[in-house]
C-alpha cells in the first residue's frame, strides 16, 4: 500500500476549499440579472382555494410577476416507482403540481411564487396575497389514515390508501406459526424524522435566449436524475437543452435526491421571465417542504421452536407517505424494507404486509438508511423481546439463528440473495471491544453511584448499492441503477474521472482519486474528480443507497480497464512487443521476460501526439467511459453495541459506550469509512433519543418545525465512538466494496432503545419508543412495575 | 439607506444597507463573503458564525448596523494567505468535516473557544460546540480537530 | 423582517427621547430574542434603539458588598468577570450556561432580564438572590418585577441600567435544559442569605416565581435531601412537547436539590 493509495487514510482534497470559505454552495451563486423567489405557502394542512388575489403583491415595490397554480401550464412532480398492490392494482398516483390548483393538502404546500428583485421585496410582496380558504378537515395519524370514515386525502384513495402490499410466502408462514412452541409479538411505531441537512435546499434557474438552454443549479444529490424527471416529465424540456449542475451540497442524507416543486418552478419561471431566478429555503421552509423520513407503525410476531430457533416472522406495516408521492417513496416501506426482514437470520418464512397511506402531513421518502433502519428496528426488537420470553441469553439467540459464514450466497425467503458475510466475525468484534462480558460489574457500580446502567446489542444487515436495473424494474422502478464512469487521460498523463456519483460530505474527489491513483500508478495530485454538472459528465443516476464505490467506483474501474487495454496496445507498439505480452504494473508498462518498459504518461503523450503510433489499428486519444450496471445489492453488515446511563432523577440516558463492527467490504481510505460510521450513528443516536418530528393531531400543524422543538444531535449530546470494519468482500463487484454511507444510522437505533430497557429492565420495563427521551425514561420509572430499591 | 463601514479581514468595507440587513447578509451579498453560512432562522445552528471585535457571534442574529465600526473576520480571513490556519489544519488532519457547510461556524467558534481557554478538555470543548450543528460528522473528529487545533495554536 | 429605522443613541437620556418621538420603536439590546422575532416577522417596529453605544449601561462594579452588572453587560463578561466569580460565583456560573457561546457574547442581562422569557435563566438568579433592578427612572425590587410572560413592571419608556446583587451566604443554580433550544425546561436558583432562604425558579411557569415549598424546607435545612423531600403538584406548571407539568414538578426538586448541593 503507498501512503495515498487504496487503504490508505489520505487526507481529503476536498477540504482546503471547505475550510477557507471557498466551496460553492447553490445560495452562493449569483448570476447576472438574477432576481429572487419566495414561495407563499398554505398555512393549513388542508383547505380548499376558493380565492388567490394577487393584485397588491403584484404591484409591490420591486417585484417582477407572481404565479399561482392557475398560471402553471406544465406537468406535476413524477414518482419515480410504481408497487402494485395485492390485488394487483397499481398504487394510487395523485397529481402533485408545483404549484397548488385547488386544494392544499399539507401545510406548506406551495400557493403562489413571487419573483422580485430582492429576497425581501418578494417576501414583502407575498403578504399581500390574499388567500381565501375554505378549511377541511385534516388526517394526521399513520396509525388511523386507513379506517373509515376519517378525512380523505384524495378521492381516488379510498381510506388514504396509497397501496396495500405483501411479499413473502403467506402459507408457508401461517404453517409454521401453527407448531410454533412460542410466538413473540411487539408493535413499534419507528417515528418521523427530519433529515435536516444543514445546507438548506436550493435552486437557481436561469434561462439562455441565445440558445434556449435552461440551466438549473440546484441543491441535489443526483443531477442527472433531476434533469430527467424535470425535463422528461415536469416541464418537457429535452436533455440537450437542460443543463443541471449539483455543485457543491452541504449534506442530503437522502432529502436531496428527490425532485422538488421549487427547481421546477424557478427553471420554469425563469424561461417565462427571461431572468435568473434565485430560491432558498429558510430553515423553518425545511421542516415544511423537505420529503421527511421513516414514519411507520408496525406489528410483528415471530414464531420459534422451544430452543429459540426461528421458524417464521409474520409482519404488519402501515407506512405514511404524506399528501403526495415524493420520488422515491413507493419502495422504501417495500422493496427497501420488507425484502431485509430475514435480517443476519436463517427464519425460514417470512411473510410482510405494508400498507402506504396518504395524510394531510409533508411527503415521506428516502431518509438515510431508506426503509432498512426501520426493518432493522423491528426485528432487533423483537429478537430481544423474544430472547427475554425464552428467557435466552441476548447474544446466544443471535448466534443460533445466524447464517453461518459458509452458507453463502444465501437466498433468503425475502427476495434478496446475500452474497457474502460474517456475522459471528463481526459479533465477537464487538462483544470484544465493548468489554461485554464485564458489563455486570459496570452495571453494579453504577448502581452504586444511583445510575441505571444498561447494554444493547444489534446484529444487522443492509441490502444497498441499490441495482440490478432488470430486477428493480421488474418491481416497478421507472428507471436504471447502473453509474457511469468516465476517465479522461489528459496528453501530459493527469487524468480527470467524471462520475455520475454525487459528493456531498463523502469525499468522492479523494477515494475515486485513491483508486484511480492507485491503479493507474499515477500521483494522486495529478487526478481530478469532476461530479454534479450534467455538461461535463455523460450520465449518472447519483448518490444514495450507499451506492457510490460499490456501483460509481465500479463504473470507474471498468472505465480504467478501458483506458488500460487501449495503453497496453499503445506501449505494445512502442516497445514492439505484442500486446499479449504487455504487463502494467505501478504506472508502467513492461514486456515479460525483457527489460522494455513504458511509463504511463508517454503513453498517454502518444495517444495525443501520434506520431509514433498504430494508427490504423487503433484512434487517437485516451478517454474511455464506461457504464456498471451491478449483478447484485452488496449487503453491508456487523454488529453495533451501546451502553448508556440512566439518570433515575432526571430521565436523562447519556451513551457512555458505543461500539461499531462493520462488515463494509472493501476499504479505500478508513478514515472516510470511519467518518461515515460516526455520522450515521449519530443520526441513529439521534432518532434514538433525541430527534422526533410531531404534527398536531387536530391542525396539522407541524409542531417541530424549528431547530428550537427538533432536537438536532449536538456534540455535548454524543459519545466518542469505538468503530472498526472486519469486512468480507463483495463477491460481484470489482472493488469488493459493499458501501459504507447509511450503516450507522441501519444498525444503531435498535442497540440504543435495547440498552435503554435493559437499563430499566430490573424495574421490570419492558418497553420505551423512540425517541427515549429524558420525559418518556421518567415517566417510564414512574409507572414502572418495580420501583428503584431505596438507595 | 443607512451606509455601515466596517473593518472585514483587515479591509475597510462600506455598503449602503436597509436596516434589517442582517450582517450575514452584508457579508454574503454586499462584500461576496460566501463562506460565511446561513443554515437556520432560528440562531442555533452556527454556520453563519464570525469574530466581530475578536469574538465568536453569530452573524444571522446581527443587524449590518449594529456592526458598524467594528473589526469582523470571517472564515476568509483566517487563513494566512494559501497556508491553513492550524485550527483549520487540525480540521483537514483529523477528517473535521464532511460536506463542509458547517465548517466555517464550526472553525471560527473553535478558534474562539481556544482564545478563551487555550487547554479546553474533551468535555470543555462539546460544552463550547453547543451553538453549532454538524449533521455529518458525529462530532467526533470535529472533538478531536479542535483538541489538535488547540494543542498546535499554543505551539 | 420588515425594515426599520436605527438610532444608536450615546446616552440613556436620548433614549427616553427617540422612545418618545417614534411610534413604534423598540429598544435592542444584545438583540438574541429581539432579531430571531423580527426575522420572523413577529413584531414589527417602526424604528429600533440600540442600547450598544451608551458606555454608562456596561461593566460590573462591587457595591455594598454586593454587585451591581450594568445591563449592556453581556453573559459572557458576567461568566468571566473576576468580580463576580469572587463575590457571587454561582451568577458567574448561571451566565456561563445561557444559550452557547456566541449568545453569550451578545445577549444581555439586561435585555434578558426586561424580556422576562418563561424559560430564561437570569430572572431566577435575579428573584433569588432578591437582586434590585435599576431602570432610568426608578429601582425596583426583584420581587416586584416579574408580572408574567414577557410582561414585567417596566413602563413604556423605561429602560433596565443596571441589576444590583446582594452578596448571599451561599447560593447554587442548576437547570434542566431543553434538549432541542437549550433553554431552562426547569431551573431553579437557590440562595441562602441573611434575610433567609430565597429559592426561584424558572422554566416551569409563566415568568420566574419563588417556590415557597422550597423555601420553607430549605430554610430548615439547606441540603440537597431537604430539597430532594419537596414534592410539588403539577397545577399550574407548563406543559410542552419535551416536559409534562408533573415532570416539571418534579424536576424542580432534582434541580433545587443539585443546586444546594453545588452552592458555594
Amino acid at each position: 500500500m503507498t501512503a495515498t493509495g487504496i487503504g490508505a487514510s489520505v487526507k481529503r482534497k476536498e477540504d482546503f476549499r471547505f475550510l477557507t470559505g471557498r466551496g460553492t454552495y447553490t445560495d452562493d451563486i449569483n448570476r447576472p440579472g438574477q432576481s429572487h423567489a419566495y414561495i407563499l405557502r398554505s398555512p393549513h394542512a388542508h383547505a380548499e382555494i376558493v380565492k388567490i388575489d394577487t393584485a397588491a403583491a403584484q404591484s409591490s415595490p420591486g417585484v417582477i410577476a407572481v404565479f399561482t397554480g392557475a398560471d402553471y401550464d406544465k406537468g406535476g412532480l413524477p414518482a419515480g416507482w410504481q408497487i402494485h398492490s395485492k390485488d394487483g392494482s397499481p398504487m394510487v398516483e395523485p397529481p402533485h403540481f408545483p404549484l397548488c390548483k385547488d386544494r392544499v393538502r399539507h401545510v406548506g404546500d406551495q400557493v403562489a411564487l413571487v419573483i422580485a428583485e430582492t429576497y425581501a421585496e418578494a417576501k414583502d410582496a407575498a403578504e399581500k396575497i390574499d388567500v381565501t380558504y375554505k378549511e377541511l378537515p385534516a388526517i394526521i395519524s399513520t396509525a388511523d389514515a386507513d379506517k373509515p370514515g376519517k378525512p380523505q386525502v384524495w378521492a381516488d384513495a379510498k381510506n388514504n390508501v396509497c397501496y396495500d402490499w405483501h411479499l413473502g410466502d403467506k402459507a408457508a408462514t401461517e404453517a409454521a406459526f401453527a407448531k410454533a412452541h412460542h410466538v413473540t409479538k411487539i408493535d413499534l411505531v419507528n417515528q418521523r424524522l427530519v433529515p435536516n441537512a444543514m445546507e438548506p435546499r436550493a435552486a437557481v434557474g436561469d434561462y439562455d435566449r441565445a440558445t434556449g438552454e435552461y440551466t438549473l443549479y440546484t441543491t441535489s444529490q443526483n443531477p442527472h436524475v433531476i434533469r430527467l424527471l424535470m425535463g422528461a416529465f415536469v416541464l418537457q424540456i429535452p436533455e440537450h437543452k437542460l443543463r443541471v449542475v449539483a455543485p457543491d451540497v452541504g449534506g442530503g442524507f437522502g432529502s436531496k435526491i428527490f425532485h422538488y416543486a421549487e427547481e421546477a418552478l424557478v427553471t420554469w419561471a425563469a424561461g417565462k421571465l427571461h431572468r435568473p431566478i434565485k430560491w432558498t429555503a429558510e430553515r423553518s421552509e425545511s421542516f415544511l417542504t423537505d420529503a421527511q423520513g421513516r414514519d411507520h407503525v408496525s406489528h410483528a410476531e415471530l414464531a420459534m421452536d422451544k430452543d429459540g430457533k426461528f421458524l417464521a416472522l409474520r409482519v404488519s406495516t402501515i407506512a405514511n407517505m404524506g399528501a403526495y408521492l415524493s420520488t422515491f417513496a413507493p419502495c422504501v416501506p417495500t422493496y427497501l424494507y420488507a425484502t431485509l426482514l430475514a435480517g443476519v437470520y436463517t427464519t425460514p418464512a417470512i411473510y410482510a404486509e405494508v400498507k402506504a397511506v396518504f395524510t394531510n402531513t409533508v411527503v415521506v421518502d428516502a431518509y438515510r438508511g431508506a426503509g432498512r433502519p426501520e426493518a432493522t428496528y423491528l426485528l432487533e426488537r423483537l429478537v430481544d423481546k423474544a430472547a427475554r420470553e425464552m428467557k435466552m441469553d441476548r447474544v446466544e439467540i443471535r448466534r443460533k439463528n445466524f447464517i453461518s459464514r459458509e452458507a453463502f450466497p444465501y437466498q433468503t425467503p425475502v427476495a434478496l440473495q446475500y452474497d457474502s458475510g460474517d456475522y459471528d466475525a463481526t459479533l465477537d468484534g464487538a462483544l470484544k471491544a465493548s468489554d461485554w462480558a464485564g458489563f455486570e460489574s459496570r452495571r453494579a457500580e453504577a448502581r452504586k453511584r444511583g445510575k441505571l446502567r444498561g447494554i444493547g446489542i444489534s446484529t444487522y444487515i443492509e441490502a444497498c448499492g441499490i441495482a440490478p436495473s432488470a430486477v428493480v424494474g421488474s418491481l416497478g422502478a421507472r428507471a436504471g441503477l447502473y453509474e457511469c464512469g468516465s476517465i479522461r487521460v489528459h496528453p501530459t498523463g493527469s487524468v480527470t474521472v467524471f462520475t455520475g456519483t454525487h459528493s456531498h460530505g463523502q469525499g468522492h474527489e479523494t477515494t475515486f482519486a485513491q483508486l484511480v491513483s492507485d491503479t493507474l500508478g499515477i500521483s494522486i495530485d495529478s487526478v481530478e474528480v469532476s461530479h454534479g454538472d450534467t455538461n461535463k459528465i455523460p450520465f449518472g443516476m447519483g448518490t444514495y443507497g450507499s451506492r457510490s464505490l460499490a456501483v460509481g467506483g465500479s463504473a470507474i474501474v471498468k472505465a480504467m480497464d478501458k483506458i488500460i487495454a487501449k495503453a497496453k496496445r499503445i506501449a505494445a507498439h512502442l516497445m514492439e512487443a505484442s500486446v499479449a505480452d504487455v504487463e502494467f504494473k505501478n504506472g508502467t508498462f513492461t514486456v515479460a521476460g525483457t527489460d522494455k518498459s513504458v511509463p504511463f504518461g508517454t503513453v498517454a503523450l502518444t495517444a495525443y501526439v501520434p506520431h509514433n503510433y498504430p494508427i490504423t489499428e487503433l484512434e487517437p486519444g485516451l478517454e474511455e467511459t464506461a457504464f456498471y450496471d451491478p449483478l447484485n445489492f452488496t449487503y453491508p453488515g456487523g454488529c453495533h453495541i451501546c451502553e448508556v446511563e440512566l439518570d433515575p432523577d432526571t430521565g436523562v440516558t447519556k451513551i457512555v459506550n458505543f461500539t461499531a463492527v462493520d462488515d463494509v467490504g472493501r476499504v479505500i481510505n478508513p478514515m472516510i469509512v470511519e467518518g461515515q460510521v460516526h455520522g450515521g450513528v449519530a443520526q441513529g443516536i439521534g432518532q434514538a433519543l433525541l430527534e422526533s418530528c410531531v404534527y398536531d393531531e387536530q391542525s396539522g400543524q407541524l409542531l417541530t418545525g424549528s431547530l428550537m422543538d427538533y432536537c438536532m444531535p449536538r456534540a455535548d449530546d454524543l459519545p466518542n465512538f469505538k468503530v472498526a470494519t472486519q469486512s468480507t468482500m463483495c463477491t460481484h463487484n470489482p472493488i469488493g466494496a459493499k458501501g459504507v454511507g447509511e450503516v450507522g444510522a441501519i444498525g444503531s437505533p435498535p442497540a440504543i432503545i435495547n440498552a435503554v430497557i435493559d437499563a430499566l429492565s430490573p424495574l421490570g420495563v419492558q418497553d420505551i419508543s423512540m425517541p427515549a427521551t429524558p420525559l418518556k425514561v421518567w415517566q417510564a420509572i414512574q409507572s414502572a412495575p418495580a420501583k428503584m430499591a431505596a438507595e | 439607506m443607512p451606509t455601515v463601514e466596517m473593518t472585514v479581514n483587515g479591509k475597510r468595507a462600506s455598503a449602503q444597507v436597509e436596516g434589517r440587513t442582517l450582517l450575514v447578509q452584508f457579508l454574503r451579498e454586499k462584500l461576496g463573503l460566501t463562506g460565511t453560512h446561513i443554515g437556520c432562522d432560528t440562531s442555533q445552528c452556527g454556520a453563519c458564525v464570525v469574530h466581530v471585535d475578536g469574538r465568536a457571534v453569530k452573524s444571522c442574529t446581527l443587524l449590518a448596523v449594529q456592526a458598524n465600526g467594528a473589526s469582523v473576520t470571517t472564515i476568509e480571513g483566517v487563513a494566512n494567505g494559501e497556508t491553513l490556519h492550524p485550527m483549520q489544519e487540525a480540521f483537514r488532519d483529523n477528517h473535521g468535516l464532511q460536506c463542509g457547510f458547517c465548517t466555517p461556524g464550526m472553525v471560527m467558534t473553535a478558534i474562539d473557544l481556544v482564545t478563551n481557554n487555550a487547554s479546553p478538555s474533551e468535555e470543555e470543548i462539546r460544552h463550547g460546540l453547543e451553538g453549532n450543528i454538524c449533521r455529518c460528522t458525529g462530532y467526533h473528529n470535529i472533538v478531536k480537530a479542535v483538541k489538535a487545533g488547540a494543542a498546535a495554536m499554543k505551539g | 423582517m420588515h425594515d426599520f429605522g436605527y438610532h444608536r443613541p450615546a446616552s440613556v437620556a436620548d433614549v427616553a427621547g427617540l422612545l418618545a418621538s417614534k411610534g413604534e420603536a423598540k429598544v435592542v439590546a444584545g438583540g438574541m430574542t429581539l432579531i430571531p422575532t423580527l426575522k420572523q416577522r413577529l413584531a414589527s417596529p417602526s424604528d429600533l434603539v440600540d442600547l450598544a453605544g451608551i458606555a454608562e449601561l456596561k461593566g460590573v462594579k462591587a457595591e455594598g458588598g454586593g454587585i451591581t452588572i450594568g445591563a449592556m453587560t453581556t453573559h459572557a463578561e458576567v461568566h468571566r468577570s473576576a468580580e463576580v466569580q469572587k463575590t457571587i460565583p454561582a451568577l458567574a456560573q448561571l451566565a456561563g450556561g445561557i444559550g452557547d457561546p456566541q449568545v453569550r457574547n451578545r445577549g444581555t442581562i439586561g435585555g434578558s432580564v426586561a424580556n422576562s422569557d418563561p424559560a430564561a435563566d437570569y430572572p431566577a438568579a435575579v428573584l433569588g438572590l432578591g437582586a434590585t433592578i435599576r431602570t432610568n427612572k426608578r429601582e425596583i425590587k426583584a420581587d416586584d418585577f416579574f408580572k408574567g410572560m414577557f410582561e414585567t413592571a417596566l413602563q413604556d419608556g423605561e429602560i433596565i441600567t443596571a441589576i444590583h446583587f446582594p452578596k448571599p451566604e451561599k447560593a447554587g443554580y442548576s437547570k434542566f435544559p431543553n434538549p432541542a433550544s437549550r433553554y431552562a425546561i426547569v431551573g431553579v436558583f437557590v440562595a441562602r442569605t441573611a434575610g433567609g432562604v430565597r429559592a426561584a425558579v424558572t422554566g416551569a411557569g409563566p415568568c420566574a416565581f419563588r417556590s415557597k415549598e422550597l423555601e420553607s424546607a430549605l430554610g430548615g435545612s439547606f441540603t440537597p435531601e431537604a430539597a430532594k423531600a419537596v414534592k410539588l403538584g403539577a397545577d399550574g406548571f407548563n406543559t410542552d412537547l419535551h416536559a409534562t407539568a408533573a415532570y416539571r414538578a418534579h424536576l424542580i426538586s432534582v434541580m433545587a436539590a443539585r443546586a444546594v448541593a453545588a452552592a458555594s
